[in-house]
């Protein structure tokens, strides 16, 4: 790496971005076109997360036709299949070169924070001053954990997915994993088939087929328009931005994950982990409603595909359409588990992901320590946000997405720059 | 947003209800209410309660009167039946609380109502409370809520309704989740 810069005045640029992830690429592809002088920080390498915070086995949950990013659609031989974490960071080197985003790797941001027309950034390789500043950073950059982790008795080994590779590194035993969206579905899947009983508690979750009525859903999600649903067109823009992702993984065979092939595998599943007493778990009795839950809006969205099929005659199967087996729940799912006298040796918390804003000295986050922004438009003066959930449109957070919301980023950039230079002639 | 064209009344002001939920993520100290009840030993089993102060939206509030409640127990238990026993009383709590969320869920959804029905079961074995088996808990062993609902709506709406109420009521979560309970003894 170049060291040159060390011991160096703080460096000028219009625009900075943090994070070297697809989301900050694609950003850097607009204002290279629109010719803003930017650079790209990255802590670590390139696609960092991508590296080093997921598990061996993991594979997108798009297909490989939808991941397009500015200037670069799918050009392999597999359209359908699914990148596994080697392909995803090859794809983003890729694109990095050839789209020659200035980026500085092992550039780890230490602070954020305004300074006179712009932003004053500190590195562990020195200080920037730029006017403008977007934070392409992730929405999944620290596993959230909730607080009752810290009275599980000592003798339990505790993870996130960040810190989850594969089940060899678990001691041999039962493992409750907590959580059933995308990660913990699928960890707890790998973890049961290594031949640990897994036990799954069971939050409010979504549910979709892999695919139905013989193409991938995300094919009915691209086709019906949902992905490009905008802030504007839903009721309750927290909620969704809430939502867990979906019970999905992506194999080669395109097989379903949901409670039905879990419990068919022998996970036991339980409600939301509740509360803890001693060493005694407690579970929510809300299993069945939160599995009804799920099944119905699953229903609803497989019904709005029938629908758009028949009106708008969209390809699909000729075979009528097979509607997936409804969870079955069993009466009384256990409500408590004593873990002292329990063969639970691991507990893994899959129960969501934060941004981390920790650097961030602009006063711009919310009670909840969420940004405030309208459609990644930071309330700060030239701060912007990429790659949150639902941020602009529902893709705001998937590969796909970046492209659509790099371009209306940049827009609102340069005219914030322009408009800021217009005035400064004036005066 | 949704543009509904027919016109459904189920005695729920759901505009004022967006106002409030509005209200209250702009004053989030607002939303802190407390709920009050004060019980009297009457006799034997029998107790009284009386419901009505309670504080919210940053004051003291008050229901509109005072309401009472007889709680006691049968007479094969030797009591007197002056009123509903406390186990009755929590199902009646449930019964209420998804309810009220059903009617207010549906006015939400454009759902218009005819009758809503619950009919409450708590199954218990007495051989808790009674401390015949240490283990046999005291509460209900499971609870079932059976809806009967006459709605213009899909028999998918409906269910969705039923469980959308669940997912947001007080009552439910109350009793399917633990809650901290504190009790002294003023000196």
């Amino acid at each position: 790496m170049n060291t040159r810069y060390f011991r160096q005045s703080a460096r000028r640029v219009t625009t900075i971005v943090i994070g070297g992830g697809h989301a900050g690429l694609a950003i850097s592809h607009y204002l290279s076109a629109l010719s803003v002088d930017h650079v790209v920080l990255e802590r670590g390498e390139m696609a960092n997360s991508w590296r080093r915070e997921r598990w061996d086995s993991l594979r997108l949950l798009t297909p490989n036709w939808q991941n397009g990013l500015p200037g670069q659609c799918y050009r392999g031989t597999d359209p359908d299949g699914y990148m596994g974490m080697a392909e995803v960071v090859e794809f983003i080197e890729a694109y990095a070169r050839r789209s020659k985003a200035p980026l500085h790797t092992q550039t780890t941001v230490t602070a954020v924070s305004p300074s006179e027309g712009g932003y004053k950034v500190a590195t562990n390789r020195g200080e920037w001053h730029c006017r403008t500043l977007v934070i392409a950073t992730g929405a999944f950059a620290t596993p959230v954990v909730p607080a009752i982790a810290q009275a599980f008795p000592g003798s339990i080994m505790q993870l996130t997915p960040h810190q989850y590779r594969n089940p060899d590194q678990l001691a041999a035993g039962g493992v409750l994993v907590v959580g059933a969206a995308a990660s913990g579905s699928q960890i707890a899947e790998e973890i049961q088939h290594s031949g640990r009983q897994v036990t799954l508690a069971v939050g409010e979750h979504v549910r979709m087929p892999r695919s139905y009525r013989g193409r991938d859903i995300q094919y009915w999600m691209h086709h019906l328009d949902l992905l490009d649903e905008s802030i504007e067109d839903v009721d309750d823009i927290d909620r969704v931005r809430g939502l867990s992702s979906p019970q999905l993984i992506g194999t080669p065979e395109k097989r379903d994950l949901n409670l039905n092939t879990l419990s068919d595998m022998g996970v036991k599943l339980v409600g939301r982990v509740a509360g803890v007493q001693g060493s005694r778990l407690q579970f929510s009795a809300s299993l069945a409603n939160v599995s009804r839950l799920a099944d119905l809006k699953m229903l609803r969205l497989l019904d709005a595909i029938d629908e758009a099929i028949e009106q708008r005659g969209l390809e699909a199967d000729k075979r009528p359409p097979q509607r997936p087996e409804r969870g079955r729940i069993e009466r009384s799912p256990p409500l408590s588990l004593n873990l002292a006298n329990s063969e639970i040796k691991t507990v893994l918390w899959a129960t969501g992901f934060r941004p981390d804003y920790s650097w961030l000295e602009v006063p711009v986050l919310d009670r909840k320590g969420r940004l405030r922004h309208r459609g990644g438009v930071v309330a700060s003066p030239g701060l912007y946000v990429m790659g949150l959930p639902f941020m602009r449109r529902r893709s705001s957070s998937f590969i796909c997405g970046a492209d659509n919301d790099a371009r209306a980023i940049t827009e609102h950039l340069v005219a914030y720059l322009t408009g800021n230079s217009a005035r400064r002639r004036v005066a | 947003m949704n543009v509904y064209t027919k016109i459904v009344d189920n005695g729920v002001d759901a505009k004022a209800l967006m106002a409030a939920k509005e209200a209250l993520s702009e004053a989030p100290e607002a939303a802190s209410f407390q709920w009050r009840a004060r019980s009297n030993w009457v006799n034997g089993t029998h107790c009284y309660s009386e419901v009505e102060q309670f504080h919210g939206l940053g004051e003291e509030q008050s229901h509109k009167r005072c309401f009472r409640f007889d709680a006691d127990h049968p007479e094969i238990f030797a009591s007197e039946d002056n009123g509903a026993t406390p186990v009755e009383y929590v199902l009646v709590g449930l019964a209420s609380c998804l309810t009220a969320g059903i009617a207010t869920v549906a006015q939400h959804r454009n759902i218009q109502l005819h009758s809503v029905q619950a009919t409450m079961m708590g199954d218990m074995d007495l051989q808790g409370i009674l401390g015949i088996d240490s283990e046999v808990r005291n509460g209900f062993e499971h609870v079932k809520v059976m809806f009967d609902i006459d709605a213009d709506a899909s028999p998918e709406d409906i269910e969705a309704l039923v469980a959308q109420s669940q997912k947001r009521s007080a009552v439910f979560d109350i009793i399917t989740n633990p809650s901290m309970v504190e009790v002294e003894v003023r000196s």
